[in-house]
């Protein structure tokens, strides 16, 4: 991997998927939702299982989880959705992201961000931006563009049937893309 | 040659042109098209009024040049040429004959002034008079017994144009004497229209025999203002001020009512009449259309979406609720979104003879480049369409068009050798079918070869070589990306955007393209579009839990799932309805629904171009007003939804894609033709 793009100062907001604590830039960020209602989107991909009104604006909401071949929890009062901006195809989408929590705004000193490294990791590593440490806890900033760009390129997977959040067991296609 | 001599010479030849200008005239008569005729005649006048002139025929120089004039009307296009032109003129040519003689004739000013009349009136009858009429009716006491409803005939002036209403309480009796079943109101009506009187009698055809009605014309308003107004137009006082001034004198409606010899309403009514006829004035004096910047449209469009997404969450509301007045402002309100959605949308359509005007130029050129001989002939012009669909529909039809001239149309020896006309014909035609415009491109050119599409296929990979292909759904393939026959159809090769691109921006304006051809005969392209992109009446089901919408275009009828039909149909993919096999598909099996069914599901039958299908549901909630959003390229892989919309509830309901469904349930169409 070249030079990450690391900035001088970041402002992240952070979350945690299973039990992982992600990242991303909090001028993505557009709000996070208590709970809205998501509405199904029967023969959807797992990692996309539905749609949410946010101020008026249909927007999908993803599961990073599956993504990043993390264990989904069933929902429980600390879980959010976070609704942010991306890129798609060069054009900009709003997407909302299941989170298990969400802790906070931080702003991680410059000296605390390394790259991601090309093993030990549970994920692709061209999904992860930076990885910053914060006391004891590493932060993992996600590279969102890039999460939602490889998605569109793929070739669907044709999942006639209903997939749910209880698919947790179904092996997600990008496990063997990795 | 003497003057005389020449004079002579002159006359001679003008015998001869009124001659032929007669025969021009008649011929003209017996095809009032023919624009050949009509230049004749023109070139036949323009030479009478030149040399009569030359030759010191003054009188008669003067008076072909206003029959000249006229006739220049006719050949510009801006009259067509009728019976009562052609007699006229006639009569015009034999006046030129007699003034030709020398004959003393002062007939010259009202022939003139006759030929300018036949030249008139056809315009006029094209553009009907805008009248302003006086309609003051009286229902008989008993109309609400007999099942007319007041407000009803009202709605239908309205729809007649703009109206001012004033209901007359005159013969409203005391409260002890009031029947409370009758009907005890008169109105007054002022409205301007292009209608006819029988127009407007024919909203009260039911009760015109008991009821009174006086139906009269309101003369236009002064073309003088008054001094007040005059004032304010010249910005010398404001508005404010003249108003102030008005109020301070007693105006005299109001002396006559206080003197007790008229009552309020009428002077309400009169008042009425006053405004009603000066707005009209006012509204002919300013230009009758205006240009918008497209941007402000929509602006508006994207207003009136979130007003109808605000009103359905305000009748959720009104719906549970026990409080009447709440009801009523809520109906009200849907009401008038509803037409406000309709005037918007109206205010955006555009005819889309625009787009075709402008292919003309491409085929004529096109044509002339490649060698070939071209008709291009289009109908349908009048068809609207949403204007944004219009202006994106230009880049695929260029390209079909080019398709059709370019690999459709054979050249000229080739089509002589087939027997087929020497020139080509393409023709381009915009219709409404239901809720959707069907722009269609018919060549009578070669046609598609499926042999060569097939092999093509094969050679990328699309199909397997013993794969048993029907040739509609080999002419699918030309769809998709990168696929071309050019150098194997034609020796022309393709440019620019390929079909897949045409199909695409098609399909981004939830329309699609359907292709017929038959080898040697040529190819029919249709692409059918919805009327709009943003507000659509929907049916609102649920499957389950979730609530989906289904456009109410495609919608047929609804009917129940009952237990006869469902065992009947346990074996088989179809329904028997009325007589009538539908195959059908069972959305909670599709949507993969694991909760219970209703006991009574129902069953939507929708279509599909000339397709049907029963979409079976857990239960029809009823009508919807469906603001469309598009759904993110995240879902661009799911083909059973064309959007999704935002529910009163705030939760959101996907939309969905009936071509998609319709096509889904047809493989169990060779099962209904063993069945039936």
């Amino acid at each position: 991997m070249s030079t990450p793009d690391r900035p001088e100062r970041s402002e992240l907001l952070t979350f945690q998927l299973d039990t992982e604590i992600v990242a991303v830039e909090a001028v993505r960020v557009r709000e996070v939702l208590d709970k809205a209602p998501v509405s199904e989107v029967p023969g959807a991909r797992p990692f996309v299982p539905g749609v949410l009104n946010v101020r008026g604006q249909v927007v999908p909401l993803a599961d990073l989880r599956l993504k990043l071949n993390l264990s989904i929890r069933p929902p429980t009062p600390d879980s959010r959705i976070v609704v942010l901006e991306t890129t798609i195809g060069g054009e900009p989408v709003t997407v909302g992201v299941r989170a298990d929590r969400v802790f906070e705004v931080t702003e991680l000193e410059p000296g605390s961000l390394e790259e991601a490294p090309a093993i030990g990791l549970r994920w692709r590593k061209e999904h992860v931006r930076f990885i910053g440490k914060r006391g004891e806890d590493l932060i993992i900033a996600l590279d969102i563009d890039r999460i939602f760009s490889d998605e569109e390129a793929q070739v669907p997977v044709g999942t006639a049937s209903a997939a749910t959040f209880q698919d947790q067991q179904a092996p997600s296609s990008e496990r063997a893309g990795a | 040659m003497s003057r005389h001599e020449a004079a002579e010479v002159f006359v001679q030849e003008a015998r001869d042109l009124l001659e032929r200008l007669e025969q021009l005239l008649l011929d003209l008569e017996a095809d009032p098209g023919d624009a050949g005729l009509i230049d004749a005649v023109f070139r036949a006048l323009h030479t009478l009024k030149g040399s009569g002139a030359m030759f010191g025929f003054d009188r008669l120089a003067g008076f072909v040049h206003g029959f000249e004039s006229a006739f220049d009307q006719v050949r510009k296009g801006a009259v067509a040429v009728g019976r009562e032109l052609i007699a006229v003129s006639l009569e015009a040519r034999d006046h030129i004959r007699r003034l030709l003689e020398g004959e003393e004739t002062d007939e010259g000013e009202a022939v003139l002034a006759r030929l300018q009349a036949a030249i008139e009136a056809p315009a006029a009858a094209a553009a009907p008079r805008r009248q302003t009429w006086r309609i003051r009716f009286r229902l008989p006491a008993n109309v609400m017994v007999t099942g007319v409803n007041p407000l009803a005939l009202l709605d239908e002036l309205r729809d007649l144009g703009p109206c001012t209403v004033t209901a007359l309480t005159d013969g409203l009796p005391a409260l002890k004497a009031l029947t409370p079943l009758d009907c005890h109101l008169a109105w007054d009506v002022v409205l301007t229209t292009e209608h006819s009187r029988d127009d407007i009698e024919q909203v009260f055809i039911f009760v015109i025999d008991e009821m009174e009605l006086d139906i009269a014309e309101v003369p236009p308003a002064e073309e003088r203002w008054r001094l007040g107004e005059i004032l304010v137009e010249r910005n010398d006082v404001p508005p404010a001020a003249v108003e102030e001034a008005a109020a301070a004198q007693e105006p005299i409606g109001a002396l006559l009512v206080q003197a007790g010899r008229l009552s309020p309403d009428r002077l309400a009514s009169a008042l009425g009449e006053q405004q009603h006829v000066r707005a009209e004035a006012q509204a002919s004096r300013t230009a009758a259309t205006v240009r918008v910047p497209a941007d402000r449209l929509d602006d508006m469009m994207n207003r009136v979406a979130e007003l109808v997404i605000a009103q359905s969450k305000l009748d959720q509301i009104a719906g549970a609720s026990r409080d009447l007045e709440l009801k009523s402002v809520a109906e009200e309100i849907g009401r008038i979104s509803l037409d406000l959605r309709d005037t918007t949308m109206g205010v955006r359509m555009q005819p889309i003879g625009a787009l075709f005007g402008r292919f003309r130029r491409l085929v004529r050129d096109l044509a002339e480049e490649l060698g070939k001989e071209v008709e291009f002939v289009t109908s349908g012009e009048e068809t609207e369409l949403d204007k944004t669909v219009i202006e994106r529909l230009g880049e695929p039809l260029i390209h079909l068009i080019r398709n059709a001239i370019d690999h459709g149309v054979e050249p000229r020896d080739e089509r002589v050798e087939l027997g087929k006309p020497a020139r080509g014909r393409i023709a381009l035609s915009g219709r409404h079918s239901g809720a959707e415009v069907i722009i269609s491109i018919q060549d009578d050119g070669r046609g598609l070869d499926p042999d060569a599409i097939r092999a093509r296929a094969e050679a990328k990979g699309l199909i397997a070589p013993d794969a048993v292909v029907s040739d509609a759904e080999l002419f699918q393939l030309i769809f998709s990306p990168g696929f071309s026959t050019a150098e194997r159809v034609t020796s022309l090769s393709g440019r620019g955007v390929g079909m897949d691109v045409v199909k695409r921006t098609v399909e981004e304006l939830r329309g699609r393209i359907e292709l017929e051809s038959e080898r040697g005969r040529g190819s029919l392209m249709s692409l059918r579009l919805p009327l709009t992109l943003a507000i659509i009446d929907g049916l609102l089901v649920r499957v389950g839990q979730a609530r989906y919408v289904i456009p109410l275009a495609a919608v047929e009828e609804c009917v129940e799932l009952t237990r006869e039909r469902e065992v009947a149909s346990q074996n088989r993919s179809f329904l028997n309805i009325r007589n009538s096999l539908v195959p059908f598909l069972k959305l909670r099996e599709l949507f993969g629904v694991t909760a219970d069914p209703d006991p009574y599901q129902k069953i939507v039958v929708v279509s599909a171009g000339d397709q049907r299908v029963g979409l079976v549901v857990d239960e029809v909630i009823g009508d919807h007003q469906t603001v469309i959003k598009t759904l993110s390229p995240l879902h661009a892989d799911v083909p059973a939804f064309s959007g999704a919309t935002i529910l009163g509830d705030g939760s959101v309901a996907l939309i969905l894609e009936i071509s998609h469904l319709v096509a889904q349930g047809q493989p169990d169409e060779a099962a209904l033709r063993r069945a039936s």
